[in-house]
This record gives C-alpha cells, sequence and structure tokens, in this order.
C-alpha cells in the first residue's frame, strides 16, 4: 500500500547473458552492475522502464515494457481515446 | 581533399552559437560543417531562460548537421546532441576549449532523453544524420560519442552494422565530459541520473505556465463572490502542488506521489480549517465544520493531482507505478475535488443569498 513502484515490468534471463556490459553502461539507475559472468540485477525496483537495456542487449536476456511514465500524458491519451502516449506537444511535433 | 566548400548556413540569429561559417573540406556532396564555440553568450542565457519559462517551448532549436568547434582534425572526436538549445549548449560549453564536431540529430527541438524516449534521437535518424552530413570524409576514426541517456533509442550494435560507427556511450550529464575524456571511463557516479533540489527547481516555472492561468481564474471568482479565504486557498493549493512538492518531494513521507500530495496538501490546508473553526466565530457552528471539511478535501485533491502530474517531470517514475497510481487514486482524488468544490459552490451561494 502507498507504494506503486515496489514491481515493474523488467525481466532478465542470467541465461542468455554474454556479458557483454551494456546494460549497466546504459541504465541511468544502476539497475545492472557488471558480475563474473554475466550481468547482476541488483536493483530491479529503481528501474523506470526507458528500455535502453533492452534496446542495447545484444541477447535480448533483457525485457522491459519502456514507455513514458508520465500521468498527464497518460491521463490525456485516455481523454483523447489514443492507444499510444507521447509526452508534451499535443501531438503537433511527433 | 579537393574543395573548400564555404558553409552558407547560419543558425538562429540569436547567438555565439554560429559564429563564422569555415571552411571544410569535402568530396562529391560537399557536406557543409558549421561552426560553433564553448561560449555561452548572454542571448544564449536569455534563450535558456525563455525556454525554463516555457515561453514559445518547441522553438528553443537549432539547425541539425555537423558542427566544428575550435580547430578540429580528421582525429577529433565527434559528440552527438539534440537539436535542443538547452542540450546542445549544456554540450559546447562542458567541450569549451577542446577541438571537436557535434553532430546535431534533428530531435523536433526536444532534450536528448525525452527525443530517445519518442525515438527521434534514435537509431535511425543518427544514421541518416551521419550519412546527411558525409561523416565519413570529416573524420578518419569510426567512433562516436553519444550521451548515455540516447541509449533509450539509439541501438549502438545497429549503428555500426548498419553504417560502420562504434557509438560509445558517454556520461549522462555533459558537465562529465571532461572527466570522462581524459580515460574514455564512466565512473558509477557520472552513469547516475540524478534529481537535485537545483533540478527540480528549475521545473517549477513550466509546470506553472500550463496550470496557474486556470487557478488564477477560479481564485478570482471566488474573490469576487466575496470569499476571500477562499480565494486564498485555491492560491495556496497551487502553491503547494507547483511549488511545494516539487522542492520537498525526497523528504515528503511515503512513496507514490499522489500520496505525498495529499500529505502536503493537508498540511498546508490546515490553517484554513483553524481559521474557519476559531476565526469564522460570527458564523453558525455547521457552516464553520463545513467550510473546513471543504478546506480539507479540495487543497489535498488539487495538491495530489499537481503531485501526480509531476511523475512526467522526474527521472524515475516508471509507466507502470504511474498506471498503477492513476487508478489508485485517481478516481480518490476526483471524489474529494468534486465534493469540496460542491461544497465550497453551495456554501457561497449560502452566504451570498443571505439569511445565514
Amino acid at each position: 500500500m502507498f507504494n506503486s513502484y515496489v514491481s515493474n515490468t523488467l525481466e532478465y534471463d542470467p541465461e542468455l547473458c554474454i556479458n557483454c556490459g551494456m546494460c549497466s553502461t546504459v541504465c541511468p539507475h544502476r539497475v545492472f552492475c557488471p558480475d563474473g559472468n554475466v550481468a547482476k540485477l541488483v536493483n530491479k525496483k529503481a528501474c523506470m522502464e526507458c528500455g535502453a537495456c533492452q534496446l542495447n542487449c545484444p541477447t535480448k536476456a533483457i525485457k522491459v515494457d519502456s514507455g513514458v511514465g508520465c500521468a498527464s500524458a497518460m491521463m490525456l491519451a485516455a481523454v483523447k481515446g489514443q492507444k499510444e502516449v507521447t509526452c508534451g506537444c499535443d501531438g503537433s511535433c511527433s | 581533399m579537393r574543395k573548400k566548400e564555404i558553409a552558407k548556413t547560419s543558425c538562429c540569429s540569436s547567438s555565439g552559437r554560429t559564429s563564422k561559417p569555415i571552411s571544410i573540406l569535402s568530396r562529391n556532396e560537399h557536406p557543409v560543417i558549421k561552426s560553433t564555440t564553448g561560449e555561452i553568450t548572454p542571448a544564449n542565457r536569455l534563450d535558456h531562460l525563455m525556454a525554463r519559462l516555457g515561453v514559445k517551448r518547441e522553438q528553443h532549436l537549432i539547425e541539425s548537421g555537423i558542427y566544428a568547434m575550435g580547430n578540429p582534425t580528421k582525429d577529433s572526436p565527434v559528440f552527438v546532441s539534440a537539436n535542443y538549445t538547452l542540450s546542445f549548449d549544456a554540450l559546447r560549453s562542458a567541450l569549451h576549449g577542446n577541438d571537436c564536431y557535434i553532430l546535431v540529430l534533428d530531435t523536433k527541438g526536444i532534450n536528448v532523453w525525452c527525443a530517445a524516449g519518442k525515438g527521434t534521437f534514435g537509431t535511425d535518424e543518427l544514421v541518416r544524420r551521419i550519412e546527411a552530413v558525409g561523416l565519413n570524409d570529416v573524420v578518419t576514426h569510426h567512433t562516436l560519442i553519444v550521451p548515455q541517456l540516447g541509449a533509450t533509442g539509439v541501438n549502438a550494435r545497429e549503428v555500426r552494422e548498419r553504417c560502420g560507427f562504434k557509438v560509445e556511450f558517454g556520461p549522462v550529464r555533459a558537465a562529465d565530459l571532461p572527466e570522462y575524456l581524459k580515460t574514455h571511463h564512466a565512473t558509477e557516479e557520472m552513469r547516475r541520473v540524478r534529481f537535485t533540489l537545483s533540478d527540480r527547481i528549475v521545473l517549477i516555472p513550466v509546470e506553472m505556465t500550463n496550470l496557474l492561468i486556470p487557478m488564477l481564474i477560479t481564485s478570482v471568482i471566488l474573490a469576487l463572490a466575496g470569499n476571500y479565504t477562499a480565494a486564498a486557498a485555491i492560491i495556496t493549493a497551487a502553491f503547494t502542488g507547483l511549488v511545494l512538492f516539487p522542492i520537498l518531494l525526497p523528504w515528503i513521507p511515503s512513496t507514490d506521489f499522489s500520496t505525498k500530495g495529499i500529505l502536503i496538501g493537508g498540511l498546508t490546508a490546515l490553517p484554513f480549517a483553524l481559521y474557519s473553526l476559531y476565526g469564522m466565530t460570527d458564523e453558525k457552528l455547521w457552516l464553520r465544520y463545513g467550510w473546513i471539511v471543504a478546506y480539507m478535501l479540495v487543497i489535498p485533491s488539487i495538491s495530489a493531482f499537481l503531485a501526480l502530474n509531476f511523475t512526467g517531470s522526474t527521472t524515475f517514475s516508471s509507466v507502470t507505478g504511474v498506471k498503477r497510481e492513476i487508478f489508485t487514486y485517481m478516481p480518490k482524488i476526483a471524489w474529494m475535488f468534486g465534493i469540496g468544490i460542491i461544497l465550497i459552490i453551495v456554501l457561497t451561494s449560502l452566504k451570498l443569498l443571505g439569511g445565514i
């Protein structure tokens, strides 16, 4: 209760990891850290679902539903009936 | 190495960004290299201020393309940036004194991270821009330094496969570049995104521009209706959500934005509740209780809504969490606000109509 951020959509399969280090390089919240033979998921709840690790993982060992974590954008999209949530801009610059 | 071409293009007029076009060496396609400096002029600062104030939000942009800073050679490093003035200027001022190239992508005047989330600062645009400026002719090496936050849109492996350039993700903040360039290794601290007090304070004016006017109108209506306390309450609610909340964010108890907003709104509503109870002594008791309930509902619900809206400006809220917050709290916030507003209208009309 009162913590909506305890879980998220980040999934990591160490079996597929080739230890390239890319996830720990790109993560802005240090969710992954290099460790021995495979990357280690050290702080899952800090994940903000930006998707940088998933995009740059060469073996698809990381999965996350990334998107805009912005309440007003989501509510606006819901009101307008848009499927995709984009931030700011009122759609004029997409 | 055959022909010198003079760049004709000039960037936005307001600046020391593109002072003198410089000569470049090119092959058949004659890529145009624009010139820039590491200097931030008063005109640049004014532009930054306007961007921060939310004035003409989508017009703080520079021309995309390749820029030379100092006297770069074919071995000089290439940095990638967005065509938003705040992004580009942070980069060039951090690189002051370096000889280098800056490749500016067309992100429609949006900063690197947000543009990366949208995909405009992304693999496709980067590859397209590398080809458009003929980067192969500008430098002999094949390395690009891309801001770490660009990784949300840039797939380094794909860039290399498609055009041969190796993407090196630099630090999160441009200010760390001088240190980073010594070893090309970013420390843990350089890789971590922050959300400091000053980071939060600079966001306040932009947040205000969207919501301040409706708040002021409501407040003026209440003042015209003769209820100055209620008018002050609306202003207080807006101030709580738009100014106090961002400043106090990490120190307000609980994790969710909505609960933080309700807590801090409840606190700023207290003086109004106390005034209703002890200050409005010439009113009937049930009326005074009515006002207490109205204030305790309206102020926290407004600040909770504004707090929830702030999720889009933070550097850490996840989609899953924000979605969960909306479903959990939005209906409750809406009810609180609705009942509170109706109560204010009823109590104000009763007073206006006289009788009590």
